[in-house]
C-alpha cells in the first residue's frame, strides 16, 4: 500500500510553503499565549509603569478564591447545557430539514441567518427580549404568571445566556448536520426498510453511526465556543450578575482584565482556561474519537 | 495639453495651501463617556470653543461608558496612542492619582501655558474631591454631580397624596410606596440608579458614617473599608425587604440600566439618581409632571442629614503629547471654566455648577426661581459642614469595589445573605482589592 508514495527531492521546498501559516501561528497565536503565561507571574500596575515578579501568587489566590471555583462550576454548568442543547435542537432541525426535498433549501438558508449575528447583537436581542421592565417576554411570562427578572433572580439568568448562546450556535450545528445527513447513503436506509427496520431503528442503527464524525467535531467545537466564544452574549445579557452568578470563566477573564485592570490575575485565568480546554481536547480524542467511526 | 496641467498644478497647489492651513490648527482630541442628551450638549461646548479661535480644534469622542473610556485610555496609553484629554469619574481618581508618570497635573499645565487658574474660584466641594495633600487641583472638574431624587408629582396625587411634598426620611418613602402601590396610582414606590454610589456611599456621607479608614481613603493608599456598619446593614435589609413587597424595584448594577425606564414609563412613582439625570429626566417624561427633592435619611440616626458627596467625572491630560496640544488643552480649559459656558451646561445636564461665578450667573438670570427643583443638587451637595465621613470618598481599584458591592447587594436581594453578612463580605472582599491597589503602586 505504501509503494504510491511519491519522495519529492527538494529539502526546503515542504518548509518554505509551510512558512506562512507557521508564521501566522507564531505571531498570532503562540507568542500571546507566551506573553499572557509571562504576565500570569507578574503584578503590574495598570498603566505599565512598575512590573513586580511575584512568582505563582496570582494562581495560588486564585485556587483559594471561592468565587473562582464557584464560576469554574458554573462554566461546567453552562458549556453542558449549550453545547446539548445547541446540537440537540440543530440535529432535531437538521433531520426535518433533510426529510423535505422542495423546500429544504429555503429553510437551510432561514436557519443559517442566526449564525451572520455577531454574539454581542444577539445578546442584545436576548436582553431586549427579555429585560424586566421593557422585553416583550418579560411581559408575556407576567401574564401566565411567571415573574421574570434575572437581575435578581440567578437561575433566570443562567437560563437566559445559555439560550442566547445556544440560538446563536444552532446554525453553524445545523449546517454540519444537514451535510452529514445528506452524505448518509439513501441504499442503506432502504435496504432497512426492506428489512423491516422502523424509522427509529434505521435512524439510530444507520443515520447516527455515519453522523458520528461530524458529531465528534461538533463537540468539539461547541465546548470550546461555550468556553471560549459566548463572552460578548454574557456581556450584553448580563454582564455576569446578579452576584456573579452567570460569571463563567471567559468573561471573568474579561472582566478582571479589562474592566478591573487586573492584569496579572486575569493573564493566569486565561492560562488555566487554555489547561482546561486542552486537557478537554485530549480527552475527547483519546476516549470519545474511539467510538467515532469513519 | 500644457495649459491641462497647468490647471491641474493649480489645482493640486490650492488642495496643498488648503491642508496646509488645516494643519495649522492644532487638534487635540478629546475622550469622553457622555452618551444621549448629555453628549449632544458636550458636542456643542467643544464646537463653541472651535468656532472661539482659529488655533486649536478640540475633536471630542465617545468611547462609551465611564468604565469603558477609563479602559480605553489606559490601554492607549499603553499603546502610546492616547488622547490628550480624557473624561475619567470621580470612581477613576485613585488609579489616576496614583499614575503619576501617565497624567499631566491641571494646576501645572495651566501655570505652564500661562493661562488663569484660580482654584478659589471652583465650588469647594469638588475640587477637594481631585487635589492632591498639598491643595493643587490634578484633574478639570467638568461635570460633577450630587444624587438627588425624582418624583412623579402626578402618581402622588392620583394616590391621594400631596402632589407638592416628597418623602423626607426613609420611614416616609416606605409609607408613600405603599400608599401608591396599594392605591393602584403605580406599581412600584421607587428605584434608583446606582446602589454602589447612593444607597452606599451617599447614605454613608448623609449619616455621617465612615465609609473607610484614613478620611474615607485621602490620607493614604493603607485605607480599608468601614462601611459594615449598622446602618448601612438596615438599608439593605431594607431595600431587600422593600423589594420583595413590590415596593422598591432594582435598576441593575453599575448604573442600573433599568432604573430610568421604570420612572420614565410611570411604573415607579420616585427613582433616585444623579443629579445630571435632570436632562434625560426632563426629555422623557412628557406625560407628567417632574418634583425634585433631597435624598431621604433615616430620622434615628441622624437628625441633620450631612451633606452628599459628588459623582460624575473630570478631565485629565494625559502625558506624551506635544507642547502644542496642551497649549490647546490649557486654552479649551480656560473656555471650559467661563461663567456662561459653565452656567449653560449646569443649565442644560443638571451637574453642578463648577465654578462660584457659574452659580452666581444663573441666580442673577433667575434660572433657579424659574426652574423650581434646579438647586436641590447644590443646596444638598453644601448644607452643613462636611465632616471627614462626608467629604467624599477616594479609593484606588474604586470601580471593582464597586462590582463587588452591587454583587453582594443583589446576593442580599436574592435573600441569600442578610443585610449584614452582604456588608460584611462587601468589605472583605473589597479591602483585597484595595491590598492589591496598595501592592501594584507603591
Amino acid at each position: 500500500m505504501q509503494t504510491k508514495r511519491t519522495i519529492f527531492p527538494n529539502m526546503w521546498l515542504p518548509y518554505g510553503l509551510l512558512a506562512p501559516q507557521l508564521a501566522i501561528t507564531l505571531v498570532f497565536f503562540i507568542w500571546p499565549a507566551l506573553q499572557a503565561v509571562k504576565s500570569s507571574f507578574e503584578r503590574e500596575d495598570p498603566f505599565g509603569f512598575k512590573t513586580t515578579f511575584i512568582w505563582f501568587a496570582n494562581y495560588s489566590k486564585l485556587l483559594a478564591d471561592p468565587m473562582y471555583l464557584n464560576a469554574l462550576w458554573r462554566t461546567l454548568i453552562f458549556a453542558v447545557l449549550v453545547t446539548v442543547i445547541a446540537m440537540g435542537v440543530s440535529l432535531v432541525l437538521a433531520v426535518a430539514v433533510n426529510r423535505l426535498l422542495r423546500s429544504g433549501r429555503v429553510y437551510t438558508t432561514l436557519l443559517v441567518w442566526p449564525y451572520a449575528v455577531a454574539p454581542v447583537v444577539a445578546g442584545i436581542l436576548w436582553w431586549f427580549m427579555f429585560n424586566p421592565s421593557i422585553g416583550i417576554l418579560s411581559y408575556v411570562l407576567g401574564q401566565m404568571g411567571v415573574t421574570w427578572n434575572h437581575r435578581v433572580n440567578a437561575d433566570q439568568a443562567m437560563i437566559l445566556i445559555v439560550l442566547a448562546a445556544s440560538w446563536k450556535q444552532i446554525s453553524y450545528n445545523f449546517l454540519f448536520f444537514v451535510a452529514g445527513l445528506q452524505s448518509v447513503p439513501a441504499s442503506l436506509s432502504e435496504a432497512a426498510a426492506i428489512d423491516g427496520a422502523g424509522p427509529f431503528k434505521r435512524f439510530w442503527t444507520i443515520v447516527v453511526p455515519l453522523l458520528s464524525p461530524t458529531t465528534f467535531f461538533l463537540l468539539i467545537v461547541n465546548i470550546n465556543y461555550a468556553m471560549f466564544d459566548t463572552f460578548g452574549v454574557v456581556d450584553a445579557t448580563t454582564s455576569g450578575g446578579p452576584a456573579q452568578s452567570t460569571n463563567i470563566l471567559v468573561y471573568k477573564v474579561y472582566a478582571d482584565g479589562f474592566l478591573g485592570l487586573n492584569i496579572g490575575s486575569s493573564a493566569a485565568q486565561s492560562v488555566l482556561l487554555m489547561l482546561i480546554v486542552i486537557v478537554l481536547t485530549v480527552v475527547q480524542f483519546r476516549f470519545v474519537e474511539r467510538r467515532v467511526q469513519y | 495639453m500644457v495649459r491641462h496641467s497647468f490647471a491641474a498644478g493649480l489645482a493640486a497647489l490650492t488642495v496643498a495651501l488648503s491642508s496646509s492651513i488645516a494643519l495649522a490648527q492644532t487638534e487635540v482630541t478629546w475622550w469622553h463617556a457622555m452618551g444621549g442628551e448629555l453628549g449632544t450638549k458636550l458636542e456643542e461646548i467643544a464646537a463653541g470653543f472651535n468656532a472661539s479661535q482659529s488655533d486649536y480644534v478640540v475633536t471630542p469622542v465617545f468611547k462609551g461608558s465611564y468604565a469603558e473610556t477609563l479602559t480605553a485610555a489606559i490601554a492607549a496609553f499603553r499603546a502610546n496612542e492616547q488622547p490628550a484629554i480624557v473624561q475619567v469619574f470621580e470612581v477613576g481618581t485613585g488609579t489616576m492619582m496614583a499614575a503619576k508618570g501617565a497624567v499631566y497635573p491641571v494646576y501645572q499645565l495651566m501655570a505652564d501655558n500661562n493661562q488663569p487658574w484660580d482654584p478659589a474660584g471652583f465650588l469647594a466641594p469638588v475640587t477637594g474631591y481631585y487635589s492632591d495633600t498639598d491643595g493643587n487641583i490634578l484633574s478639570m472638574p467638568f461635570n460633577s454631580s450630587t444624587p438627588i431624587m425624582y418624583y412623579n408629582k402626578d402618581v402622588f396625587e392620583a394616590a391621594g397624596l400631596d402632589r407638592e411634598v416628597a418623602p423626607k426620611t426613609w420611614a416616609e418613602v416606605e409609607e408613600f410606596s405603599k400608599k401608591i402601590v396599594e392605591s393602584g396610582a403605580a406599581s412600584c414606590g421607587f428605584t434608583s440608579g446606582w446602589v454602589s454610589w447612593i444607597q452606599t456611599e451617599n447614605l454613608s456621607a448623609i449619616h455621617d458614617l465612615p465609609y473607610g479608614t484614613l478620611q474615607n481613603g485621602f490620607g493614604g493608599l493603607a485605607t480599608e473599608f468601614t462601611f459594615n456598619g449598622e446602618t448601612q446593614a438596615r438599608h439593605w435589609d431594607n431595600l431587600a425587604k422593600w423589594s420583595k413587597e413590590g415596593l422598591f424595584r432594582y435598576g441593575g448594577p453599575a448604573g442600573g440600566a433599568d432604573a430610568p425606564p421604570l420612572f420614565y414609563t410611570g411604573d415607579c412613582a420616585i427613582y433616585m439618581n444623579s443629579s445630571a439625570s435632570r436632562a434625560g429626566v426632563i426629555a422623557n417624561a412628557a406625560g407628567f409632571e417632574v418634583g425634585f427633592a433631597p435624598l431621604p435619611y433615616y430620622d434615628d440616626v441622624i437628625a441633620e442629614p450631612k451633606n452628599s458627596i459628588i459623582g460624575g467625572a473630570t478631565l485629565w491630560v494625559l502625558n506624551g503629547k506635544s507642547a502644542e496640544e496642551y497649549a490647546g488643552a490649557a486654552a479649551f480649559f480656560t473656555y471650559l471654566s467661563q461663567p456662561q459656558v459653565q452656567a449653560d451646561w449646569h443649565q442644560f445636564t443638571g451637574y453642578l455648577p463648577i465654578t462660584n461665578a457659574a452659580f452666581e450667573l444663573g441666580q442673577s438670570q433667575g434660572y433657579y426661581e424659574a426652574n423650581p427643583g434646579s438647586d436641590i443638587a447644590i443646596e444638598q451637595i453644601t448644607r452643613g459642614t462636611p465632616s471627614d465621613n462626608s467629604k467624599g470618598i477616594r479609593f484606588g481599584n474604586l470601580t471593582q469595589a464597586r462590582d463587588v458591592i452591587d454583587q453582594e447587594f443583589e446576593a442580599v436581594l436574592a435573600g441569600s445573605k442578610t443585610g449584614q453578612e452582604g456588608v460584611d463580605a462587601a468589605v472583605a472582599r473589597g479591602n483585597e482589592i484595595l491590598r492589591e491597589f496598595e501592592a501594584a503602586n507603591q
